[in-house]
């Protein structure tokens, strides 16, 4: 379980986030979700400390991330899995190498190891034969799976995914949303996924948290959020036509 | 002095949360074929000419008959060895080597490589940077000397092959008054400049912000900055060795 408490970020005189507190889930797929430029990915930032808040603090199961020392926040993050919204793979590698890199620089698995954990990991995404290809040989949706598997290689506990949608066609973003939903299914880890992609939130926001303008305006999970009456996120949520016809039907 | 603190800072981040040796030998060997390597053939051809054109230059000036026709080469080494070897090959170096450092770096900025190596608990600028400078320093003394060596043989060549003086006054120049203090203080200013350019290079491409623009401004400012660096590093170390 991640807990947030009190995050706040400012840019400047800009306030980004404003007192979020907010619990992350082991086992679920929890998302937050709002429009653009409402801090979702600064939380995210955050939470994994790619940016330091303002003030308040980030535990990992109880363990104060956002105090402690750089050793201490080495370990956790090595409990870490990460999707990066263009996949941020490593354009010196191929597939497979990508895959394998957090194997190779953080433990000592004999290469042949590395090899079948990464196939076993390229396999599960649903990839086979493109191991030896070049990251710019392969589609936008490839990528992102490439990610997922080099996320999940080293067996995260907490696994981060920014945006994982962007960029894919519709039936590309459902099967990417499918595959991180069973991982973290299957593994029992804690996952936590930006997205303001609507189907996303409906196919599998077990945890939603809304944030609007930089506060934390809703929790629930998709079975609620169309009736949370919240209206900002009734217009966040109902913004498409079909799903404002819907709502009207 | 805010960005001068920084790089100091990053060079300090660079030692701490170290990965492992051999992690850091795979690196280092791979940065010395990329630097090394694939900058041999532009120093050789760089090089080579610019001692033959030195020759010509300095046979066109020495026009008093009474001036020994040996000297020519003679200032020829002493230009070589002092300047053109490690000075003036160091621009070039920092054209070449730096800016793809730097441009290297930015693009893993932007495109959260790096941000994607720190979440993974990985010390980004010491695992990106450090293979870098230490590759650097291990070979750019090696290309200053191949840049000495055949910037010697171009001036040779052209000397002898255009008539200028003779094979015996060619290698007499090279050898008369020869003192080794200079092949040290060459080796010196090499080691100083390879880790100024890799090491301003590296920071400038680390911090890049924004998109690809900023890779072009961060590239673009490492050479600059790097330029002017290795000439301030190279009248301060001639003030204190050659005094």
């Amino acid at each position: 379980m991640i807990k947030v408490r009190d995050i706040s970020k400012s840019f400047g005189d800009k306030m980004v986030l404003d007192g979020i507190d907010a619990e992350f889930e082991k086992g679920k797929t929890n998302l937050i979700i709002g429009s653009s430029g409402t801090g979702k990915s600064v939380l995210l930032k955050c939470i994994v400390g790619l940016i330091n808040p303002d003030k308040g603090n980030v535990f990992y199961d109880l363990r104060n991330f956002t105090d402690a020392d750089k050793e201490v926040k080495s370990e956790i993050r090595r409990e870490i899995g990460m999707l990066f919204q263009g996949g941020a793979l490593f354009d010196s590698k191929n597939v497979e190498e990508n895959v394998m890199f957090p194997l190779e620089v953080l433990t000592k698995t004999p290469l042949d190891e590395m090899r079948d954990r990464a196939n076993h990991c390229l396999k599960r995404v649903g990839l086979e034969n493109v191991n030896k290809k070049a990251v710019s040989e392969i589609s936008g949706g490839m990528k992102k799976r490439v990610g997922i598997a080099r996320a999940i290689v080293n067996n995260p506990n907490y696994l981060f995914c920014d945006e994982p949608n962007s960029g894919l066609d519709p039936q590309t973003s459902i099967l990417i949303d499918e595959l991180i939903a069973e991982i973290t299914h299957e593994l029992d880890i804690t996952t936590v996924v930006v997205t303001h992609d609507m189907n996303s939130v409906i196919g599998i926001g077990e945890k939603v948290i809304f944030l609007y303008k930089g506060h934390k305006l809703w929790e629930g999970n998709n079975a609620e959020i169309t009736n949370s009456g919240v209206a900002e996120l009734d217009d966040f949520v109902f913004a498409n036509k079909v799903m404002s016809q819907m709502r009207d039907r | 002095m805010a960005g001068f603190g920084k790089y100091m800072i990053f060079l300090g981040s660079l030692f701490v949360r170290r990965e492992t040796f051999a992690t850091y030998y795979k690196l280092i060997l791979e940065e010395c074929v990329q630097i090394g390597v694939n900058s041999a053939l532009l120093f050789i051809l760089v090089s080579t000419f610019i001692g033959a054109v030195t020759t010509v230059q300095t046979a066109y000036n020495m026009i008093n008959p009474l001036i020994p026709r040996f000297v020519i080469s003679q200032v020829v080494r002493e230009m070589v060895v002092l300047e053109l070897a490690p000075t003036i090959m160091a621009l070039i170096y920092a054209g070449k080597i730096g800016s793809s450092m730097a441009s290297g770096l930015g693009t893993m900025r932007i495109s959260e490589q790096i941000d994607a190596l720190e979440v993974m608990g990985i010390n980004s600028s010491s695992y990106l940077a450090l293979p870098k400078i230490i590759a650097s320093v291990l070979m750019y003394p090696l290309l200053v000397i191949l840049a000495g060596v055949c910037a010697l043989v171009g001036g040779y060549l052209v000397g002898t092959l255009a008539g200028i003086l003779t094979e015996t006054e060619y290698i007499a120049g090279l050898r008369s008054s020869f003192n080794q203090t200079e092949i040290s203080f060459a080796l010196t200013k090499s080691l100083v400049f390879a880790f100024l350019i890799a090491s301003i290079s590296s920071y400038k491409g680390y911090f890049t912000k924004g998109g690809a623009l900023e890779v072009g401004i961060a590239s673009t400012g490492a050479v600059t900055t790097s330029v002017i660096a290795v000439l301030l590093a190279d009248y301060f170390l001639a003030q204190l060795i050659l005094r």
